[in-house]
């Protein structure tokens, strides 16, 4: 009987290009992570999209919970002088 | 408000859903029929065209041919994925295809005679396709979204190359040109067939819509591609065999016949030409690559062990 079923799912990431980084593309079922980098390339990369791949097990990704959006992220909104735009100066000043 | 309102909410303000998101059964339900079947149809969609790639007219024509084979398989799989977010797994997907309980895109159940028909899938089933996933890419469900705008990126060389196909047997000989014409013959209706029932018909749609799962009605989206369609035909010089075919002005679209729902019916409910062969091939292919997946799953277990022992004697 195949032990298919068995294979562990493996997050896959792909740099399209050196300067940037590790982008999350998708995700597939392989034995091993040399067969999930061997099928990563098959499947994500065939009008050369990358020129590096990252594969790690689904397994090992520790999520935050959507339950814990507002306590996360909320308090961010709240502080908009973070952003640059919150600062209105004369427009004689130049290069700021 | 309760889970169901806030969650009509949501998606009433256009925002996606991920996959630990929380979701009604029934939205749940409905995208894991719709994607898997959306799979499935990748999947069988090899099939008609595999059995041309060693029969293909120039090693050009077989590169292109084995290229497009092997991207529908990428499909089938970045779908299956996006349908194992919602729980459930590939096994069983693939158990439900190989058993008929699963359904896939009626079309792949008709067989592809001749080499114009590589063309003409191409063209009209890709075409069609193309015309039903764009939208797709704006779909409720982040993770089909996401597989969808890869799909749609690699779907437009295949409609390109079969259109290119019919241009160089519609500028060749008496004969080619003849192929050519047989095949769209043979193809142009189950091809409007592949957006399904009339709107009044389809059990899913409004649901669907509501959902934003589904962004237009299957009759719009017909309609869509018969008005994309008509033109490229001419410039094919090639006929549509629809004598009831028109431009409306009033409507600003072309009328067309009326399909025959009765094959329709026929081919979905098992009877079509190919649906027991396509069937049989995909078994055929599943059980006689289970050692290469034995192997495999040996090989990781043999490794994982070594590499287990040795880090020990470390």
């Amino acid at each position: 009987m195949s032990e298919r079923s068995t294979w562990p799912l493996w997050e896959v990431f792909v740099r399209s290009r050196q300067g940037l980084s590790h982008r999350h593309v998708g995700s597939l079922h392989a034995p091993d992570a040399e067969m999930a980098i061997q099928n990563a390339r098959d499947v994500y990369t065939r009008r050369q999209e990358g020129v590096s791949i990252w594969v790690l097990p689904a397994s090992s990704i520790t999520a935050s919970s959507p339950a814990d959006k507002d306590c996360l992220f909320e308090p961010a909104n709240d502080k908009v002088y973070r952003h640059p735009t919150f600062y209105d100066l004369p427009d004689e000043v130049k290069n700021m | 408000m309760n889970m169901n309102e806030r969650f009509e909410a949501y998606i009433a303000s256009d925002a996606k859903i991920e996959p630990k998101d929380w979701m009604p059964d029934a939205y749940r339900k409905t995208l894991i029929r719709q994607i898997s079947q959306h799979a499935h149809s990748e999947v069988v969609g090899m099939l008609p065209e595999g059995n041309w790639v060693t029969r293909a007219p120039s090693l050009l024509r077989k590169s292109i041919l084995l290229a497009k084979v092997q991207d529908e398989a990428g499909h089938g799989l970045y779908l299956y994925s996006a349908c194992e977010t919602l729980g459930v797994s590939r096994d069983d997907l693939i158990a439900d295809l190989h058993s008929g309980k699963a359904k896939y895109s009626s079309i792949f159940n008709y067989p592809a005679t001749s080499w114009a028909d590589m063309g003409t899938v191409g063209w009209l089933v890709d075409g069609a396709a193309i015309m039903n996933q764009v939208p797709l890419c704006k779909t409720s469900y982040g993770p089909y979204a996401r597989a969808m705008v890869r799909v749609c990126k690699e779907e437009s060389f295949h409609q390109r190359q079969g259109f290119q196909i019919l241009l160089a047997l519609c500028n060749g000989t008496e004969a080619q040109k003849a192929m050519a014409q047989e095949s769209l013959n043979r193809w142009w209706w189950p091809a409007l067939m592949m957006f399904g029932p009339r709107d009044e018909d389809s059990q899913h749609t409004e649901e669907s819509m509501r959902w934003r799962i589904k962004r237009f009605t299957n009759d719009e989206l017909r309609q869509k591609f018969v008005d994309m369609t008509v033109p490229q035909a001419e410039l094919l010089g090639l006929t549509i065999p629809d004598p009831d075919l028109k431009w409306n002005e009033e409507r600003g679209h072309y009328d067309f016949g009326e399909i025959d729902w009765n094959e329709f019916h026929h081919v979905i409910r098992g009877n079509g030409p190919c649906n027991r062969e396509r069937l049989e091939a995909r078994r055929k292919a599943h059980e006689e690559g289970a050692w290469v997946r034995d192997a495999a799953s040996a090989y990781a277990k043999k490794h994982a062990r070594t590499d287990a022992s040795s880090t020990h004697a470390a």
